[in-house]
């Protein structure tokens, strides 16, 4: 093997922001891609050691242990009530809320609409997998027609168990939201794509333009049953015909924004 | 200051303000909105947070936020919102930030009505959230006294790093009496080492609630009891009137408390030697002085505007060495001086006993007044 005298480059490193722990997600969970991102936005922008963070509960109710940043843990479907008390008496900060889909569309559709609507200064990363991943794998309200779960084990039926949300679409008719986006963590391009909507998202609150939120489509294929390759397939396949990718809301202000 | 005529929830906004209140959250809930009000107009004037929420729920998850930073927050509200927010005050509790709740009891259970109670007693006083912790609940009984205790709410919930409740009777919050408000009180400068702020201005604080490890979650919960027990220890406040020569105690809290003075003082007049003895905190209860008076005096009745909830923790004092008696009336129904009186006029005609319990012998005779209360849904 010949060495080459070629000075090495670093391609790859853990953001400074990250706490170099051993993961608690599932291999092949995109969880992970998703902290990262935000890591390296936060640290881009300067603004990690200015950031207080707003865990909540499912997988990521442990969130705040792999940002090196101040952090809350909220109660089930709270979290943009929390980050609401937060940012009032603290504007100055950036304050965002980490939230997976049964938090965020189900029983936390009063406080996410709430802060949406009165245009909270704060920016909501919301990661879409379709179903209660801490619980087992129950049905969500995001969860697809048809879609097997342990709690509609002949497939969601939406005659008896109705349809899932929509919740980029839905929020997006709120006058108080100002940027609003879906994107997919399911192969290299959009997680790039991703990472700029997440910038996209920290920038609008930076600059007082309002409530911002990012829906990321995510994969959990321990309670989807399937490896983390068809997780990733499935997305494409089934996920992005009924949550096109997308920019939903961008307000004439945000738009002026240039990265 | 000069005293002026004052309404009990506008007076508990405005003496919270001049506490130096940072921000309120809140929603609109009979008796209570008055205050809400006030705040939605004062606290943007002064460049302070007012946020009306989307709910209860939104609300107090607002204040467990805004605690998370150390800053002076209340929240208010009337008993079925208050039951709403029983997740975020357990939350709270368990993340031991400091918190004022303002409760304007009004009847119930359910939708009940606007009419003042005290029926939210075993909710606040005794739990409501889940999990093992304990609040301090303050029961004003006048206009004043709200006034006067709503800084020392505040002062409480910081030096515990706990939830202080002012839990007022809907008479409190909605009645009109002479008051004397506190001066403007700056707002406080420092910020608690445990706050959450930004890494930049220390070092990294993460707030929370979970506790995966049982062994780590018992030592918490010994924290909260043992700082709970310094509390008892420190911070028991009650009101006695004519108890040095009593031989008959008439307990009670706030309206209750205050309406049965009158008949106290009325019976006082016909030399009945009764005395009364109103906690104002409920919560730690005035366990020692009830213990001594047990000593002293023939009997105890035992006045309130709920079912006979405070009775119970009267009754562990007391430990069947004398006999209590209990009056109340329930659903928003405020009782008479003179209903009280009677009462009082029992204690020293009857041949009391100690057998049996209270609540049982004050319905047979309720019933005499009220009637049977079958319910077949044709209302």
């Amino acid at each position: 093997m010949v060495l080459t005298d070629a000075p090495t480059k670093i391609v790859y490193e853990r953001p400074e922001a990250l706490d170099p722990r051993v993961t608690h997600y599932c291999p092949g969970c995109t969880h992970g891609v998703a902290h990262r991102l935000v890591a390296e936005v936060l640290e881009e922008m300067g603004e990690v050691e200015n950031t207080i963070g707003v865990a909540s509960v499912g997988c990521s109710v442990f969130a705040y242990n792999y940002f090196k940043i101040d952090f809350v843990e909220a109660a089930h479907g709270r979290a943009p009530a929390m980050a609401t008390g937060i940012k009032r008496v603290l504007p100055d900060r950036t304050v965002f809320t980490y939230q997976g889909d049964g938090d965020l569309a189900s029983i936390g559709m009063g406080e996410i609409v709430g802060a949406a609507s009165r245009g909270e200064q704060i920016t909501v990363i919301f990661l879409n997998n379709a179903t209660y991943g801490m619980t087992g794998g129950q049905m969500a309200p995001t969860t697809l027609p048809g879609q097997v779960t342990s709690s509609s084990p002949t497939g969601r039926d939406v005659k008896r168990q109705g349809y899932p949300i929509q919740t980029a679409e839905l929020l997006s008719t709120l006058e108080g939201s100002s940027y609003i986006v879906r994107r997919s963590l399911h192969n290299s391009r959009e997680v790039r794509r991703a990472k700029q909507a997440i910038r996209m998202a920290f920038e609008v609150q930076k600059h007082g333009l309002g409530f911002s939120l990012v829906e990321l489509l995510s994969t959990c294929p321990t309670n989807w049953g399937m490896t983390p390759v068809e997780a990733r397939d499935w997305i494409e396949e089934r996920m992005l015909t009924f949550y096109p990718l997308g920019d939903y809301k961008v307000s004439p202000a945000v738009a002026e924004i240039k990265l | 200051m000069a005293k002026e005529l004052i309404k009990g929830n506008t007076a508990v906004a405005e003496a919270a303000l001049r506490a130096g209140l940072e921000a309120y959250f809140g929603y609109p809930i009979t008796p209570q909105t008055e205050l809400l009000e006030h705040l939605s107009a004062r606290m943007p004037e002064l460049g302070r947070t007012f946020v009306q929420a989307e709910s209860e729920l939104g609300a107090i998850n607002m204040v467990y936020g805004a605690a998370c930073t150390g800053k002076r927050v209340m929240t208010s509200s009337s008993s079925p919102g208050v039951s709403l927010m029983m997740e975020g005050l357990s939350y709270i509790a368990g993340t031991e930030v400091p918190m004022v709740l303002v409760d304007v009891v009004r009847g119930g259970p359910g939708l009940g009505n606007i009419a003042p109670a005290q029926g939210d007693y075993n909710q606040i006083v005794h739990g409501g959230g889940h999990g093992d912790y304990r609040m301090i609940v303050l029961a004003p009984a006048s206009v004043q006294e709200a006034v006067d205790l709503t800084a020392l709410a505040f002062d409480l919930a910081e030096k515990y790093r706990t939830i202080t409740c002012i839990m007022m009777d809907g008479s409190i919050g909605q009645m009109m009496e002479p008051a004397e408000l506190p001066p403007m009180q700056p707002l406080k400068e420092e910020i608690p080492d445990w706050a959450v702020r930004g890494t930049r201005f220390g070092e990294r604080r993460m707030l929370t609630s979970i506790n995966l490890d049982p062994p780590a979650q018992e030592v918490m919960n010994f924290r909260l009891m043992k700082r709970w027990q310094e509390i008892e220890a420190n911070e028991i406040r009650y009101k006695g009137y004519y108890l040095d020569d009593a031989e008959y105690v008439v307990v009670g809290f706030g309206t209750a408390g205050r309406i049965s003075l009158s008949a106290v003082r009325a019976a006082r007049e016909k030399d009945i030697k009764v005395g009364l003895l109103r906690p104002i905190t409920v919560a730690p209860f005035p366990v020692d002085v009830l213990d001594d008076l047990t000593e002293k005096v023939k009997s105890f009745l035992v006045v309130e505007m709920n079912s006979g909830q405070m009775l119970e923790d009267v009754r562990l004092v007391v430990r069947g060495r004398k006999p209590v008696e209990f009056f109340g009336r329930m659903g928003g129904v405020v009782p008479f001086p003179d209903e009280v009186l009677t009462e009082i006029k029992r204690l020293v005609d009857g041949s009391l006993i100690t057998e049996g319990h209270p609540r049982d012998r004050w319905l047979s005779r309720l019933a005499e007044t009220i009637g049977s209360g079958e319910n077949n849904g044709s209302n």
